[in-house]
């Protein structure tokens, strides 16, 4: 334009007014300066990142971790069936559907059992019930088959007369391996000791007498099987990876539907593992929330401060002709670097956990998982970390568009930044919601759980901010003016301009409230688990106790040191007639094309949740528009029932009267159903049932519906009479004893035998040991992942208290230039933290009972336990964490001439 | 090249009142004149330079600068005026604490993606000019007041401004640095050709400028040319 060496500047200053800045240069400014700006801060800016870093090094830890336990779990509950699909069925498979089972599995085998008599000649021939269970093929395809020795699975596939015998029934009849048994005319050499076999986790199918395994082969010549009414027969597949469980059984229950065949499948195993998996799972999505959004309020309240700081710097620029939207990017870019930073280097942190992982943790882990990098976990952990870190970065960021140049030339009106609605601020916030709620949601795999937890987390953020508000509000209102001066001083700095009240409020209440939620969650967890499989619950169930014995079983096993803690007769009886109308007419009603559902599946399948979910989905198919048709199993199954006068522990009133006893005579009996039968049947309340009790009509009505809790391995009945009615009825009584170990439990029941022989003990140990050790394990995921975000939540707590030391510099550095002491300072940090950290914790540890409780409540749906002691410990530690890291923080300025401090740190 | 109309500037107090910092200012400013506001503290004129500056927005009145209207600007057009209009030197230096002092400099012209090494050279020639040639990449923490405020006056005519807003430019620094200061802002002032607004308490400071406006309680009390204050004297 011109070569005026006098006027130069006219071209620039045309170029300013002609052409507004452009996009391109000014991105090239805006990275320009962030990344100068950032020189004094980039140490900072990194330990900022550090919350972030462990959040998501957590996240992706948990994640990858996760899938791995995840990857383990599913291999045990796939060797918990030992078998993709297991079909049963009173008779053997049919020909069609065994032509059908041969093109979908890899691999067949077949079993035969029933309940026999296994006489022991090395015990001078003492008799004891057994389930003789007669294989063929390789089961189990999945999971341990244990046995002393090893090699006796093996030897069992080769055939010939030969048995393998649960552990504890040897023990108890001094047998050993190479003894002989007789079961039928046949005797049978022990080749081994069955201490594990997969598939044999529910006490009632399985263990209902101790197990002998011989060769299918073999079967024939004890004459046993053709003569018992009670043979089951099951086909074990193992199917081609492409093909699914569950597809094959519906495929299988649609084309022979009329065969009265049962299934069970690994899904369906893992669904009656009870709700705990379930929990687990969404502990897990829980743990890793947790932790990035501990990291995410770090980040977010250190940005916080660092925008304060940067309020004259922005004001310059702004003077300086930088537009609002060139101001904000500027340290946009640096919150953005710094999340990506957090985001690159927590995932590599999280990768380096889980390469060592293996390392460390090899001999503490109770199983062997094969440790993998889940990538798909790696990016969604370092994905999900990025965005919630750079939201709530977002956030204290807005600040930056609102400041004016004026505080260039007065800092008085640094006070206004970030004063007033921002409708951007409402936006971002709204979006950090949403991006919470999702992610809960995700992480929980349930929209109302993440929801929840939201509004949780919501409503703690929402307390903490009017708590941090009132606090300040008081203090400035009723601060005594006859208080010493450093009480006066550091309760003043609650209210003062620059006043970290919310800021530290909010982080260190939420921090608390999420971490003891975690311990808290932890524990009452690990309390149900520890109620579910442990503790003192029965292990050792004593069947077959004829009316007579029942006290003297009850006598020996107080006098081994077991005595009896639940005992129920046992009445058997069949349903005649539903609501006036013969079962025979029911019968013949649902006939015609409907679905069969398995005959004796409904004693296989004891789990509450696993049954109604079935109910629900049976309920669909059956209604067809029509009317309700009963399940035929629920009609021609044989219930054993019983009677008392109250409800168990593992039950649970859901609607009508629990009716206890009635009077000798009553015409027609209040009963209690249990709710998945009562739904499967279609029953109301006051539905009539007429029983067949060996031959003697009652009349009943359903007076009460219970919930019954299967997962507890008691003995739970469908059906519960009271008392006055079942009386002179045939019966047998079960009693449940606890025996505190393996050789306890053989001792308990070789007495009992030997006192009565025709009772039947069954070991509970052998289930307990399975689903013990899978909750065992589970309990060890729980506390690796907690122990490993509770360590990021301390580390994100004491970074929260830390970025204060930038805010209080100047004043505490003024203070010591005025003469104030080492001592006064720190007595009056002391004083501010001190409120701070009480306040946090009494708030953070009301909220995380409350968050508990709700959580047990409709996220685990178990009882939530609040251990007080943890309560209060977790409390005083927050306390502590506060205090001390924040005098710890405080020591460079303190220890330093003032003047030092300030060429440093300003 | 500045002109004031009827300008008032009025802020809510805490207790819901108004409270009027500046009263129907008015002047007008040729292009190479120079201008000294005084007064007492509180008097208002360092919200009448902010006004003038484009920093704030009136309550009432217009301001003109380079024949633009501001007051009707929005804050980011006015920031585009200033970074092609504008130069300021601070009372308290105000210079980015992590740039380096050539940095700094170089901010006005990056802000409008004119940055490079003819920038940078550039740069360098006025931190020369105001004798900081060795001092280029020191930052502001490294540098003694004299030195700080000398980098925000060759940031000041990095743009090659119009017209200078100087707030208290001697402030903040002792008697022989500050009238070194002084001696650089005019000179510059002069060899550029630059219009200069300074707010000052120093009459002494004042009397170096054409003309001084007087303020007390946010009105104008007197608009005199500084060779009048000095035969009043």
């Amino acid at each position: 334009m011109t070569s005026d060496k006098n006027e130069p500047s006219h071209h620039s200053l045309m170029i300013a007014h002609s052409s507004p800045v452009t996009r391109h240069s000014s991105l090239r400014f805006v990275l320009k300066m962030a990344w100068r700006d950032s020189r004094a801060s980039r140490r900072r800016l990194v330990l900022f990142s550090f919350s972030v870093v462990l959040g998501i090094a957590a996240l992706v830890a948990i994640g990858s971790l996760g899938a791995n336990l995840e990857r383990g779990i599913d291999e045990q509950a796939k060797g918990l069936l030992g078998a993709d699909l297991i079909i049963t069925g009173r008779n053997p498979l049919g020909a069609a559907p065994r032509a059908h089972v041969a093109t979908m599995a890899t691999e067949v085998a077949q079993e035969t059992s029933f309940s026999s008599m296994m006489a022991f000649p090395t015990a001078k021939n003492l008799t004891r019930l057994v389930n003789v269970r007669a294989t063929e093929g390789g089961f189990p395809f999945y999971g341990d088959f244990v046995t002393v020795p090893a090699d006796a699975p093996a030897k069992l596939r080769a055939g010939g007369n030969v048995v393998i015998v649960e552990e504890t029934l040897l023990r108890q009849f001094d047998a050993k391996v190479g003894d002989e048994v007789k079961l039928g005319n046949t005797l049978f050499t022990v080749i081994g000791a069955l201490q594990k076999l997969p598939g044999e986790s529910s006490a009632l199918s399985a263990t209902i007498a101790p197990r002998a395994l011989i060769p299918k082969a073999a079967l024939e010549a004890t004459g046993l099987a053709e003569r018992n009414v009670l043979v089951r027969h099951r086909t074990m597949l193992k199917l081609a990876p492409e093909r699914g469980a569950e597809a094959v059984e519906r495929e299988m229950r649609q084309k022979f539907g009329s065969e009265g065949l049962g299934y069970d499948t690994v899904a369906e195993r893992k669904r009656n593992l009870g709700r705990v998996l379930d929990n687990i799972e969404n502990f897990l999505g829980l743990v890793g929330f947790v932790a990035l959004f501990l990291g995410a309020i770090g980040v977010a309240s250190a940005i916080h401060v660092y925008v304060q700081q940067k309020i004259p710097t922005v004001a310059v620029l702004r003077c300086l002709g930088a537009t609002a939207r060139q101001s904000f990017g500027v340290y946009l870019v640096q919150g953005v670097a710094l999340g990506v930073f957090g985001a690159v280097v927590g995932a590599a942190l999280g990768l380096a956990v889980q390469v060592a992982l293996p390392y460390l943790l090899a001999d503490l882990l109770p199983f062997e998982v094969k440790f993998f990098i889940a990538w798909p976990a790696v990016a969604r952990g370092t994905g999900a970390g990025l965005v919630i870190c750079v939201l709530f970065t977002l956030l204290p960021l807005l600040a930056v568009r609102k400041v004016s140049p004026l505080v260039a030339l007065r800092s008085a009106f640094a006070e206004r930044v970030g004063v007033g609605p921002d409708p951007w601020r409402i936006a971002i916030g709204v979006f950090i919601v949403a991006a919470v709620a999702l992610f809960a949601i995700w992480q929980t795999g349930r929209l109302r759980d993440g929801l929840g937890f939201t509004a949780v987390l919501g409503a703690g953020f929402g307390i903490l901010g009017g708590l941090a508000k009132f606090v300040a509000w008081s203090a400035r209102r009723w601060l005594p003016r006859r208080w010493p001066y450093v009480m006066r001083q550091g309760v003043a700095n609650l209210y003062r301009p620059n006043n970290r009240t919310v800021l530290l409020l909010l982080s260190l209440g939420l921090g608390t409230f999420l971490m003891l939620t975690l311990f808290l969650t932890r524990t009452t967890l690990l309390k149900e688990i520890e109620f579910s499989s442990g503790g003192g619950r029965p292990n050792l169930l004593l069947f077959d106790i004829q009316d007579d014995q029942i006290d003297g079983v009850k006598q020996a096993t107080t006098a081994e040191g077991a005595p009896v803690l639940v005992h129920a007769p046992i009445v058997t009886m069949k349903i005649s007639a539903v609501k006036g109308r013969k079962v025979e007419d029911l019968m013949r009603d649902r006939r015609g094309g409907a679905p069969t559902p398995a005959p004796e599946s409904a004693e296989s399948r004891k789990d509450g949740d696993a049954e109604s979910r079935k109910s629900e989905d049976r309920e669909k198919a059956w209604k067809g528009g029509g009317e309700r048709r009963m399940p035929g199993w629920t009609l021609r199954r044989e219930y054993r029932s019983t009677f008392r006068g109250q409800l168990e522990g593992t039950e649970r009133l859901v609607s009508g009267t629990f009716v206890g006893q009635v009077a000798p005579g009553e015409a027609v009996v209040p009963v209690s159903i249990e709710e998945g039968l009562f739904k499967e049947m279609g029953l109301q309340l006051g539905d009539e049932i007429e029983w067949d009790v060996q031959g003697v009509p009652i009349r009943s009505k359903v007076a009460s519906v219970r919930a019954v809790e299967w997962r507890r391995l008691e003995p739970n009945f469908f059906v519960v009479f009271p008392v006055g009615v079942l009386e002179p009825a045939p019966k047998f009584h079960v009693a449940a004893v606890r025996a505190e170990n393996s050789e306890h439990s053989a001792r308990v029941q070789r007495t009992i035998v030997a006192a009565f022989p025709n009772v039947t003990a069954i070991d509970l140990a052998l289930v307990m040991q399975t689903v013990d050790g899978i909750f065992t394990k589970v309990a060890f995921v729980i506390e690796f992942m907690a122990a490993f975000t509770v360590l990021t939540g301390v580390i994100v707590l004491a970074g929260a208290v830390m970025t204060g030391r930038f805010q209080r510099i100047r004043e505490t550095v003024l203070l010591r230039t005025l003469g104030a002491t080492h001592r006064q300072l720190v007595q009056i940090q002391l004083v501010e933290y001190a409120i701070l950290g009480v306040l946090a914790a009494i708030v953070g540890c009301a909220l995380s009972i409350a968050g508990n409780a709700l959580l047990a409540k409709f996220v685990f749906r178990i009882t939530p336990s609040v251990p007080i002691g943890l309560v209060i410990v977790g409390g005083f530690a927050v306390c502590v964490v506060t205090v001390v890291t924040g005098l710890l923080t405080s020591r460079g300025i303190t220890n330093h001439p003032p003047l030092e401090v300030l060429r440093q740190e300003t | 090249m500045l002109k004031v109309e009827r300008l008032t500037k009025t802020y809510a107090t805490a207790g819901g009142r108004e409270l009027t910092v500046l009263k129907e200012v008015s002047f007008a400013l040729a292009a190479g004149a120079s201008l000294a506001i005084v007064g007492p503290s509180g008097s208002g004129k360092t919200t009448l330079l902010g006004l003038c500056a484009g920093l704030d927005q009136p309550s009432s009145g217009t301001v003109e600068l380079a024949g633009k209207s501001i007051g009707i600007l929005s804050e980011d057009a006015r920031a585009l005026v200033r970074n092609a209009h504008v130069g300021f030197v601070f009372q308290n230096f105000q210079l980015v604490p992590t740039l380096t002092a050539v940095e700094n400099v170089l901010v006005p012209v990056e802000l409008r993606g004119e940055g490079g090494p003819e920038a940078e050279r550039e740069a360098e020639g006025l931190l020369q000019r105001v004798g900081l040639g060795e001092r280029c990449d020191h930052y502001p923490v490294q540098l003694s007041g004299g030195e700080q405020q000398r980098v925000a006056l060759a940031r000041a005519f990095m743009n090659r401004p119009k017209i200078l807003f100087c707030d208290e430019p001697t402030g903040n620094l002792d008697g022989d640095t500050a009238h070194a200061m002084v001696e650089l802002i005019f000179n510059l002032n002069h060899e550029r050709q630059t219009t200069l607004v300074l707010v000052t308490h120093d009459l002494e400071l004042a009397k170096r400028c054409q003309r001084i406006i007087r303020l007390k309680g946010g009105a104008v009390v007197s608009d005199e040319a500084a060779a009048a204050v000095t035969s009043d004297k």
